[in-house]
C-alpha cells in the first residue's frame, strides 16, 4: 500500500485498478500508518472489482470503527491469489459479476441479502476465508480489538496485568498457585 | 553431537523428534546407544520463535498437502488442513499447550469398561495401569509438571478467574490451573512462565517443556546423537529375514540417502507414521511394512475436540497468560447415564487473531454477529472440549495416489466418520461449557464445530492380538522385531487426556525395553 492518494495513470491505461482512501481523523490506524491517505494498486483485478470485493469484505466482517484501509488488505490478498492462479481469477470475476453492478454502493441490508444467497458458493467461502485470515491478521487492527501483540520483549504479562481482573472473586490458592517472585496480590 | 556413518549397522534410527522420538533419543543415547534422529522440519530456537500469529503457525506447522474424507465436519470446514501437526525439530512439543494429563486406569481398559459398542473397535491396552503408572511419574518429573512432585500450580490468570468462577457456580469440584508441563518457577535449567500467552507459538522463555531444548540437546551432549534436521524419510527397507535394515531419506539438499540401522523407531505423529509404513512396500510386505494383518492406519482417533466461547461485558484479555492453564476434571468419568461412554475434560483455551475467526467459530458465522463477537475479543473466554473418541476400524489413514507431494509420493488421506457416541459427548460438553459461561455472566455463547486435530492417535495401535493392532505392549511391531512405533499412533485407545504425557511415558518404557532387548542381543 502506498501512502499517497493521487489517482494513478495506470487506472486509465490498463485494465487493472487502484483503490484509494483516507483514514478518518482519530482513527486508531492513523497512529500506525505513515500518512492518512492510502492507495492500493491492483495487479490483476479492476478498480470496480476491487471496490465490490472490499464491500463484500466489509459486509462479511463489519466493524464500523475500522477504516477501509485494513479491508483493502483483503482485496490485495484476493488480487494476489488471482494473479497466481487463473482459476481463482475466474472464480472472483464471476463472483463479482453475480454480486451485481450496484453491490459496492448498496445499503448493508441489501449486501447481506445478496451474500446470504451466495453463502454456499466457493466464491463466498473463498472471500469469507480470505477476509478473516487477512483482516484479523493485520497488526493494523490489533489495537482496534485490544490485542496487545508480541509480549516477550516486554516481559510477558506476569507483572503487566495477566491477573488484574477485579470483577470476579480471586481464586483460592489451592486451585491456582503463587506468583513466583512477586508480592501476593 | 556425534557423526554417525551411513553404513553404521549398529545405529538406532528414530524418525521424528517430538514427544516420543525426542524423548526416546535422549533415553537411548544416555545409555550409550548411537542414535540418528531424522526430522523433516527445521531447527528453531527460543530466539527464532515468532510471536506474530500467522508467522508462528507457518514456522511450525506441517503445511504439505493431505486429503480427507468422511462425515466429520472438518472435511467441509477445513478442506486443506485435515490435521494440525508440526514440522519442526521438537515436533508438536514446540506448539503444544502443555496440558500433561494422565490417562485413567479405567480408560486403558476401555473395552472392559465400556463393553461392546456398535461401530467401535475398542480394545483394552495390552499393559495394565500398574505398568504404566511408574512411567507417568518419571515423565512428570522430567517434564516438571505442576501439581506433581511438589511443583506449585500456575497462578490464576484473568481467564482462569472466569473459568473457575463459572465452574464452581455450576457445582464442579475439581477445577484448577492444570497439570502443566510449564515451569511455575525456574526449574530444570529453564526459565519460569512469564504469562506471555499463545503457547502454540513456541515458548520464548523455554518455560514450557519441549524436546527441542530439553531432551534433544541433552542427547547431543552424550556424544551419541546425530540430529539430521530437514531430512525427509521416504521409506524403510528390510532384509531377507524380514527385519528392517535402513531408512531411505532425502537430505536438505534433496539428495537421496540411506541410513543403515539396527533398529528403526517411527515417531512422526500418527498421520505421517502411518504414511511412512504404508510407503514402505516390498514383496514381503506388499501393503506396507508391518501391515500383513491390514491394521496400519485403522482405528485412527483424534479426540472429540471443539471450542465453546463465552462473550462477556467486562474485559478478560485472555491472550495474557498460559493458554490452557485451567481444567475441569469432574466430567472425566465413565457414566453411561450421561448418554455416552467415556469422559472428557473441559480445558480453558484462547486463540489468537486471526485463528479465532478462522478456526474458533462456526464457518457459517459472518456479518453483524461476527462483528459483534470480534469487537468483544478482549472480553471473551474459551473452553476446549477434549473427550475420548471411539476407535472405528474404518476411520483410517491411507495413501491417496491421486495427490502427490514434492517428492512424488502419495499423500495421506484421513478418513473419519464421527461415531454417534462422539456426537453425544460433544453435545454434553457444549451444554456444560455453555452453562459454565452463563453462570459466570456471559451475554452470548458460541460453539465451533470440530477443529483439525493435533491429537492424532491409535493408527498403529498396541494390541495383544496381531489381528487387532500393529505393535505389542512395548510399541514393537508384531511382525518386525526391530521396528518400533514411538508416538501417539501406538496408543490402544485415546483416553480423554491430551496425549503428550502418555506418549512420553510410553517412550520411557520403550527405551527400557529396547535396552534390555539390545543387551540380550534379541534385536
Amino acid at each position: 500500500m502506498r501512502a499517497n492518494a493521487t489517482m494513478d495513470r495506470r487506472e486509465f491505461l490498463s485494465a487493472t485498478g487502484v483503490l484509494t482512501g483516507v483514514l478518518a481523523a482519530g482513527s486508531p490506524l492513523a497512529l500506525l500508518a505513515p500518512g492518512r491517505a492510502w492507495a492500493l494498486d491492483l495487479g490483476t483485478l479492476s478498480g470496480s472489482e476491487g471496490a465490490a470485493l472490499l464491500a463484500a469484505a466489509r459486509t462479511i466482517a463489519p466493524h464500523d470503527g475500522l477504516d477501509d484501509a485494513p479491508y483493502a488488505l483483503v482485496v490485495r490478498a484476493l488480487d494476489d491469489s488471482a494473479a497466481r492462479d487463473a482459476a481463482t481469477l475466474t472464480l472472483l470475476r464471476r463472483g463479482v459479476t453475480t454480486l451485481g453492478a450496484g453491490f459496492a454502493a448498496a445499503a448493508e441490508t441489501e449486501r447481506v441479502a445478496t451474500l446470504r444467497a451466495l453463502e454456499s458458493t466457493p466464491f463466498f467461502k473463498s472471500v469469507r476465508a480470505t477476509t478473516l485470515a487477512t483482516l484479523y491478521a493485520s497488526p493494523l487492527v490489533y489495537a482496534y480489538f485490544g490485542y496487545e501483540g508480541e509480549a516477550f520483549s516486554k516481559g510477558g504479562y506476569l507483572l503487566r496485568g495477566f491477573n488484574d481482573l477485579r470483577w470476579l472473586p480471586e481464586v483460592p490458592l489451592a486451585d491456582s498457585g503463587p506468583v513466583f517472585g512477586a508480592e501476593s496480590h | 553431537m556425534a557423526s554417525i556413518s551411513h553404513d553404521d549397522t549398529n545405529a538406532v534410527v528414530i524418525v521424528g523428534s517430538g514427544a516420543g522420538g525426542g524423548t526416546l533419543a535422549h533415553e537411548l543415547t544416555r545409555r550409550g546407544v548411537k542414535v540418528v534422529l531424522l526430522e523433516a522440519g527445521a531447527r528453531q530456537s527460543l530466539a527464532s520463535f515468532s510471536q506474530v500469529p500467522g508467522e508462528a503457525f507457518a514456522q511450525l506447522t506441517w503445511l504439505e498437502p493431505r486429503t480427507q474424507s468422511g462425515t466429520t465436519t472438518v472435511v467441509e470446514d477445513y478442506p486443506t488442513l485435515p490435521s494440525w501437526t508440526a514440522k519442526t525439530v521438537g515436533g508438536t512439543t514446540v506448539h503444544w499447550t502443555a496440558m500433561a494429563l494422565r490417562a485413567r486406569d479405567w480408560e486403558v481398559r476401555a473395552r472392559s469398561t465400556y463393553g461392546a459398542i456398535d461401530g467401535a473397535s475398542l480394545i483394552d491396552w495390552p499393559l495394565g495401569y500398574k505398568e504404566l503408572l511408574p512411567y507417568y511419574q518419571m515423565a512428570e518429573k522430567r517434564m516438571v509438571v505442576t501439581r506433581r512432585n511438589g511443583n506449585p500450580g500456575l497462578p490464576a490468570s484473568n481467564h482462569f478467574k472466569v473459568f473457575h468462577y463459572g465452574a464452581k457456580r455450576l457445582g464442579y469440584r475439581q477445577v484448577h490451573t492444570g497439570y502443566m508441563a510449564i515451569n511455575s518457577r525456574p526449574a530444570d535449567g529453564r526459565g519460569m512462565c512469564i504469562q506471555q500467552g499463545f503457547c502454540v507459538q513456541g515458548c520464548k522463555t523455554g518455560a514450557k517443556w519441549s524436546t527441542l531444548y530439553t531432551e534433544i540437546p541433552r542427547a547431543e551432549a552424550t556424544g551419541n546423537l546425530e540430529l539430521r534436521a530437514e531430512c525427509r524419510a521416504l521409506h524403510i527397507e528390510h532384509g531377507a529375514d524380514g527385519r528392517v535394515t535402513a531408512v531411505v531419506y532425502r537430505d536438505p539438499a534433496g539428495n537421496e540417502q540411506r541410513q543403515k540401522a539396527r533398529i528403526v523407531c517411527v515417531a512422526c505423529n500418527a498421520v505421517e507414521t502411518t504414511r511412512l509404513l504404508l510407503l514402505s512396500t516390498s514383496a514381503r510386505f506388499p501393503n506396507g511394512l508391518a501391515n500383513s494383518t491390514d491394521q496400519v492406519g485403522r482405528h485412527f482417533c483424534h479426540h472429540t475436540g471443539c471450542f465453546v466461547w463465552g462473550v462477556f461485558e467486562q474485559p478478560i484479555e485472555f491472550w495474557r497468560g498460559a493458554t490452557l492453564a485451567g481444567v475441569v476434571l469432574d466430567e472425566t468419568r465413565h457414566d453411561p447415564k450421561r448418554g455416552f461412554a467415556g469422559g472428557y475434560h473441559l480445558e480453558m483455551a484462547a486463540l489468537d487473531l486471526p485463528s479465532i475467526a478462522i478456526a474458533g467459530f462456526p464457518q457459517t458465522l459472518w456479518g453483524r454477529e461476527l462483528g459483534f463477537v470480534m469487537e468483544h475479543y478482549r472480553s471473551m473466554a474459551g473452553i476446549y472440549i477434549n473427550g475420548e473418541d471411539l476407535p472405528r476400524s474404518t476411520n483410517r489413514i491411507t495413501l491417496n495416489r491421486e495427490v502427490k507431494d514434492q517428492f512424488g509420493l502419495p499423500v495421506a488421506n484421513i478418513h473419519v466418520d464421527d461415531h454417534p457416541n462422539n456426537a453425544a459427548m460433544r453435545r454434553h460438553g457444549q451444554q456444560q461449557a455453555k452453562a459454565l459461561f452463563e453462570a459466570a455472566g456471559a451475554v452470548k455463547v458460541l460453539m465451533s464445530r470440530q477443529t483439525p486435530a493435533t491429537h492424532n492417535m491409535c493408527a498403529a495401535r498396541m494390541s495383544r492380538d496381531p489381528n487387532d493392532g500393529v505393535v505389542n505392549a512395548h510399541g514393537q511391531a508384531h511382525e518386525v522385531a526391530n521396528l518400533f512405533v514411538s508416538d501417539g499412533s501406538a496408543m490402544s485407545t485415546p483416553s480423554s487426556a491430551n496425549p503428550t504425557l502418555t506418549i512420553v511415558a510410553l517412550a520411557l518404557r520403550q527405551a527400557d525395553y529396547i535396552e534390555r532387548q539390545m543387551s540380550a542381543r534379541a534385536i
